[in-house]
């Protein structure tokens, strides 16, 4: 079968700044990657690219198609992606703006049908939102708009969901439970995932793939244990820290050695 | 949706018929239907003068509203409206060259059959579509065209022609100055049935072609990026709302000068009312649009009849403190702790 998500020498420059070079990986369908890496190394360039926001050089195979020869309804039923802070300035209601996220699967002229209903307030159900439906987007706290959001990326009903920082603006208590739906989906629905995170922590709990950027390459590619060593994260983010592992199964989790 | 439009449509059709009733001279509807063929004054004025000028106020009225949604969906800002595309200015400098240019000429229609109706507005016309391709020209990058530039070259297009109309009002005689004036405050005093016809042809194409852009107009209020993700080609969109606004616009400042104020106010007003889902709010905000402008326009004439206002007056005098109350009542609650 082939993989969900294929790259081949993606580079990418916005004007003569190189942001990526020669970035060649793959995703199977039903694996569940977290992208890591520093502040610009390229880890939202490359989300862009995976959701066809932004050309590249290089290739992208989605499920062994070109991502050129996908429309964009097409694409937006096969991925579904959740931004980084996005701006929205118009009110609409949080069930409106999870309603969206059918938009590819209804027609253009179509109001939503019952069952897009039904695929909304499943959604809502599941970022455990359904209480903010009629309250406005702007009106909701950072985190509550970030659950909305997630919840519109799975009214797409999508294979392939790819976040930028999903667990940014969460507290702990909502940033596990994003973890442990998105760990959930993966496991139930097959769902591909495909999250660029800064919880070095998190990431090493709930993805058993993590990928590390530096400087728009691909640093280390492996299991959590593979990828956050003592050597990688002071190469790649420049400081010290000690890894030990989690009580509970043995993940490898950061100490940050203090500079006295 | 349907209860909201139903009720706005029934209101509609109800103020157009008492905006062509109330007026200087009174009229009296039965005596106008009775024999409207004969030599009867009151079918006369209301054939010939109040029913022209008001089917013409609604679509105008309802256009402007249509423009102003579509184009604050497209530029990602509610407080964008149809002055900030650049096609007006170009409009109006159009029909006051053909003012100034072309004074008495006047186009028969079918060989005169059908009347003569005033240069000014094809000039206008025409004015219009040249400062179309120019803006759209100057925002299209790489087949894109980009909110911020639109945005830009369309204001600062606009503030250029300003410049322009205000030389050429210095060079002018004091009569003709008073007659550009006239033009650029707006008005809708036509009598010719052919042009009530060209822009309502106008105003149901564009907005029937926007309205069926209604659900990707939603989405790309959701961000540029947010919107290709759910599935619109947000390119090829850009493209066509500004081209089908653009005629509109251009079309209605043609025939009546820049009518200010509902572009702004009946799209925020309607968002309050009937929410933000432009496939609701296209329709609620064009008939909005037409009520408000007739009624605006029955003020304009009534107000120093027998001697007529801008309208542009009228709206802006009840559309600001209306518009201002509205933004008050909403950030009171808005920010209420």
């Amino acid at each position: 079968m082939n993989p969900a998500i294929q790259t081949r020498e993606l580079s990418f420059s916005y004007r003569d700044r190189a942001v990526l070079h020669q970035v060649s990986f793959s995703v199977e369908s039903g694996e569940m990657l977290g992208m890591l890496g520093p502040n610009g190394s390229g880890k939202t360039t490359l989300l862009k690219i995976l959701s066809a926001v932004l050309p590249s050089h290089g290739e992208v195979h989605l499920k062994g198609k070109r991502i050129e020869s996908y429309g964009r309804r097409e694409l937006s039923r096969l991925f579904a992606v959740v931004q980084q802070e996005p701006q929205i300035n118009f009110p609409y209601t949080a069930a409106e703006i999870v309603l969206m996220g059918r938009a590819s699967h209804h027609g253009t002229l179509a109001l939503e049908s019952q069952k897009d209903l039904e695929v909304a307030r499943a959604s809502l159900a599941l970022t455990d939102s359904l209480a903010l439906a009629d309250r406005y987007l702007h009106e909701l706290s950072g985190g509550e708009k970030q659950r909305v959001l997630i919840a519109r990326a799975l009214a797409q009903e999508p294979e392939i969901l790819l976040l930028d920082e999903p667990s940014a603006f969460l507290d702990l208590k909502h940033q596990v439970q994003v973890f442990e739906l998105l760990r959930r989906l993966n496991r139930e629905r097959g769902l591909t995932v495909v999250a660029a995170l800064h919880d070095l922590n998190l990431a090493a709990l709930f993805f058993p793939r993590l990928m590390m950027l530096r400087e728009g390459a691909i640093y280390s590619d492996g299991s959590p244990s593979e990828v956050l060593t003592e050597k990688t994260i002071e190469d790649v983010y420049g400081i010290r820290v000690r890894i030990e592992s989690n009580f509970a199964n043995g993940t490898p989790q950061l100490s940050i050695c203090p500079s006295l | 949706m349907l209860l909201v439009n139903g009720v706005l449509l029934a209101l509609l059709l109800l103020s157009m018929l008492a905006c062509a009733l109330f007026g200087p001279v009174r009229l009296d509807l039965s005596q106008a239907l009775q024999n409207p063929f004969s030599a009867n004054p009151d079918a006369e004025i209301f054939f010939r003068a109040r029913l022209p000028r008001v089917l013409l106020g609604a679509a105008i009225g309802g256009g402007m509203a249509v423009c102003g949604v579509a184009l604050q969906a497209l530029l990602g800002n509610p407080l964008a409206c149809p002055q900030m595309l650049g096609v007006s200015g170009g409009a109006s400098l159009g029909g006051i060259l053909g003012l100034i240019f072309f004074p008495h000429w006047l186009l028969p229609i079918a060989g005169g059959l059908l009347g003569e109706i005033s240069w000014a507005p094809l000039a206008a016309f025409v004015g219009a579509l040249i400062s179309m391709v120019l803006v759209y020209r100057f925002s299209l990058f790489h087949g894109r065209l980009h909110p911020y530039h639109l945005l830009l070259s369309g204001v600062i297009f606009n503030s250029f022609i300003a410049a322009l109309i205000m030389f050429l009002n210095s060079i002018v005689d004091f009569y003709q100055a008073q007659g550009l004036l006239f033009w650029l405050m707006g008005s809708l005093s036509t009598r010719a049935y052919l042009t009530v016809a060209f822009i309502w042809g106008y105003i149901v194409i564009g907005f029937l072609w926007l309205w069926a852009k209604g659900l990707s107009l939603n989405l790309i209020t959701m961000g540029e990026e947010a919107a290709l993700q759910l599935g619109v080609e947000t390119a090829a969109l850009q493209r066509q709302v500004f081209i089908a606004s653009s005629l509109m616009i251009g079309a209605m400042v043609s025939v009546s000068g820049m009518i200010g104020f509902i572009g702004l106010m009946i799209p925020h007003v309607m968002r309050l009312i009937v929410g933000s889902d432009h496939r609701l709010l296209l329709p609620a905000s064009f008939l909005a649009g037409g009520i408000f402008l007739c009624w605006a326009d029955t003020l304009a004439r009534i107000v120093l009849a027998p001697a007529e206002l801008p309208v542009g007056i009228i709206t802006a005098f009840f559309g600001g403190p209306f518009f201002l109350y509205m933004l008050y009542r909403e950030g009171r609650r808005k920010f209420a702790l």
